[in-house]
């Protein structure tokens, strides 16, 4: 049994059907790279797996726990559930200390003291430290980035969604991010991660899906994915990407 | 010749020099606007003088407003000399600097023109006061009258100042608590979501007027417990339920403005509807509706007057009283004068927090 089993998951919005039964299974520690077109659904399948989007009909389960349909504590699950967006979602009006530390002091009932000790940690690791006390307006993008992953990675997650998260970032600061997400990959964090960095897909990733219009289209490592792509669709979208320059 | 179907070099036109434009005119008729600022502000003056006996602080006012409608004269001049810089320039050929002396010339005159229509139109506000023989200036602008009323209407319009404050702390609570009703989520939020919606409804389409007389002659009837409460409370309650309908639109676009990925990366970590409302939404909803929120504010101080058809004795009664009573109207110019007074400083502390807002913004 896998630790993030996503079941034939149907998902729509209005008429039009954003996902047609995608089945997905991650191990623990593992990384899944999500990729695909724009509009391919990659986004949607993460705001599902943390109950951001309902689902119309499939299941989800985590740790053999179903976390979709009524009655389930959808506080408690995304708890476990990290998600960092491509848009930062800093809260403006708190400093980048109260941004990390809300939630835990207000969820967790961490003491201050401890919770602030925690965010400073995170922060140092990350190269943040000294801007602990700044506001997410006068942080460059890479920053803000930097300094949401530590968000989520406060609440002590068991597995992380990271939604394109280097797709608003300038071209030299989406290194420092990367790296982030290298060492939580290396430290054995379980991630589900949608991405247009097709490089890093193929170097982090154990298990890469290529969605298009709603289903997983093919699936396997970055090795048969990026070298050998079977379908005729990842083959165009493949090429579409090298002559964009981006692999 | 061009690798490209997108570029074709012999199509696009060869670019011709702009000739400076034409100075000379302009700077005319700024003059001549200037001028006539300067005859009707010296007409004013005497008229001013004239009313007020000739005495020395008329004659003293009359003259600075008349040294002050002849700054016009400065650009104006300025425009002229430009002008003949610019024909200067222009026969020995220097193309771009004869532009710069039209561009500078025109806008001489066009500062002439302004400052010039602002003398015009001042000159004749003092006309129109000083005209019937001085008619307009006895029946509004009378100082004995304002002498006598003076320290009743100031005691009076204390009460419009405290029933001011008042309200507008009540209406700041209840107003939120409606906007919060209004925003609950799911089929159990929805009968709440329906009543605050009537009332909004209602309440922003009775005219305050028709509140303020239902509720303080109203309650006292219906009510026998009521009838020894004091008429003002009362008058406070009608001002509050008018207002919160109001204010709680301005919450609720403030609420409705705040980006969608908020509450999504506030939920995301587990936070549950009450406490994203509570840390994340309102706080930054707050900062944002400040301004409108102080411009309904402002036409609630306003509105107290309203409290005057419900016979309590705040300022705009006390006036009318004084009005019957000396055949003038000059107490009730003073009732205007106490409003525009602690009107102005809100209207441009509200002007000031828009800017700082747009500036903050715009990431200064």
């Amino acid at each position: 049994m896998a630790f993030l089993e996503v079941d034939q998951v149907h998902k729509y919005y209005g008429l039009n059907e954003v996902l047609k039964g995608v089945s997905l299974n991650v191990e623990r520690h593992e990384v899944v790279c999500l990729i695909g077109a724009s509009g391919s659904g990659k986004s949607t399948l993460l705001r599902c797996v943390n109950a951001l989007e309902e689902i119309n009909s499939g299941e989800i389960r985590i740790d053999g726990d179903t976390v979709t349909g009524a009655g389930v504590d959808l506080n408690a699950l995304r708890r476990d559930v990290g998600i960092v967006f491509q848009s930062y979602n800093l809260f403006p009006h708190m400093s980048v200390m109260d941004n990390i530390t809300l939630a835990p002091t207000r969820i967790d009932g961490l003491p201050r003291k401890e919770a602030r000790d925690r965010a400073l940690a995170l922060l140092d690791s990350v190269g943040m430290a000294e801007k602990a006390d700044a506001y997410p307006d006068s942080l460059s993008g890479g920053q803000q980035q930097r300094v949401a992953i530590v968000r989520a990675l406060a609440m002590q997650p068991r597995v992380m969604l990271l939604d394109e998260i280097t797709a608003a970032l300038d071209p030299e600061l989406v290194g420092d991010v990367l790296q982030i997400v290298r060492e939580l990959a290396h430290g054995g964090l379980t991630m589900l991660l949608a991405t247009h960095e097709m490089g890093f897909a193929k170097e982090v990733a154990s298990q890469v899906c290529f969605l298009d219009q709603g289903s997983i289209l093919e699936r396997g490592t970055a090795q048969d994915i990026f070298e050998n792509p079977r379908e005729e669709r990842t083959q165009q979208f493949l090429s579409r990407v090298v002559a964009s320059g981006r692999l | 010749m061009s690798a490209s179907g997108l570029v074709r070099e012999e199509i696009q036109p060869s670019p011709t020099p702009t000739p400076p434009r034409s100075v000379a005119g302009i700077a005319v008729v700024g003059l001549v606007v200037s001028l006539v600022g300067i005859a009707l502000m010296v007409a004013a003056a005497l008229r001013l003088r004239d009313y007020n006996g000739h005495g020395p602080i008329s004659t003293v006012v009359g003259g600075a407003f008349v040294v002050l409608s002849l700054y016009p004269l400065w650009p104006s001049f300025r425009s002229f000399a430009a002008a003949r810089e610019r024909g200067v320039l222009l026969r020995d050929g220097q193309l771009v600097p004869a532009r710069r002396s039209a561009a500078a010339g025109r806008e001489e005159a066009q500062i002439a023109m302004g400052y010039a229509a602002a003398a015009i139109i001042a000159a004749g506000i003092l006309l129109l006061a000083f005209a019937n023989s001085g008619g307009i200036a006895h029946t509004f602008f009378t100082s004995s009258a304002w002498h006598k009323s003076f320290p009743e209407m100031i005691r009076a319009f204390w009460i419009n100042i405290w029933v001011a404050a008042v309200s507008q702390v009540l209406v700041l609570i209840f107003g939120l608590l409606l906007a919060i009703m209004r925003m609950l989520p799911g089929r159990a939020g929805a009968p709440l979501r329906l009543i605050a919606l009537v009332y909004c409804d209602i309440f922003r389409a009775i005219p305050a007027i028709v509140t303020i007389i239902l509720i303080v002659f109203g309650i006292p009837l219906a009510i026998p417990a009521a009838s020894h409460w004091p008429p003002v409370w009362l008058g406070i309650l009608a001002l509050t339920m008018t207002y919160s309908a109001y204010v709680a639109e301005v919450y609720r676009a403030g609420l409705a403005s705040i980006h969608p990925s908020q509450s999504a990366a506030a939920r995301s970590l587990g936070l549950s509807y009450t406490q994203t409302l509570r840390t994340v939404l309102v706080p930054q909803a707050i900062r944002r509706v400040i301004p409108p929120l102080l411009n309904d504010f402002i036409s609630l101080q306003k509105d107290t007057a309203l409290l005057s058809t419900a016979a309590i004795a705040e300022v705009v009664l006390t006036s009318t009283l004084w009005q019957a009573q000396l055949f003038n109207l000059s107490p009730v110019t003073l009732a205007a004068a106490f409003f525009i007074i602690i009107t102005i400083p809100q209207a441009r502390f509200v002007d000031y927090l828009i800017d700082r807002d747009a500036a903050r913004r715009a990431g200064k």
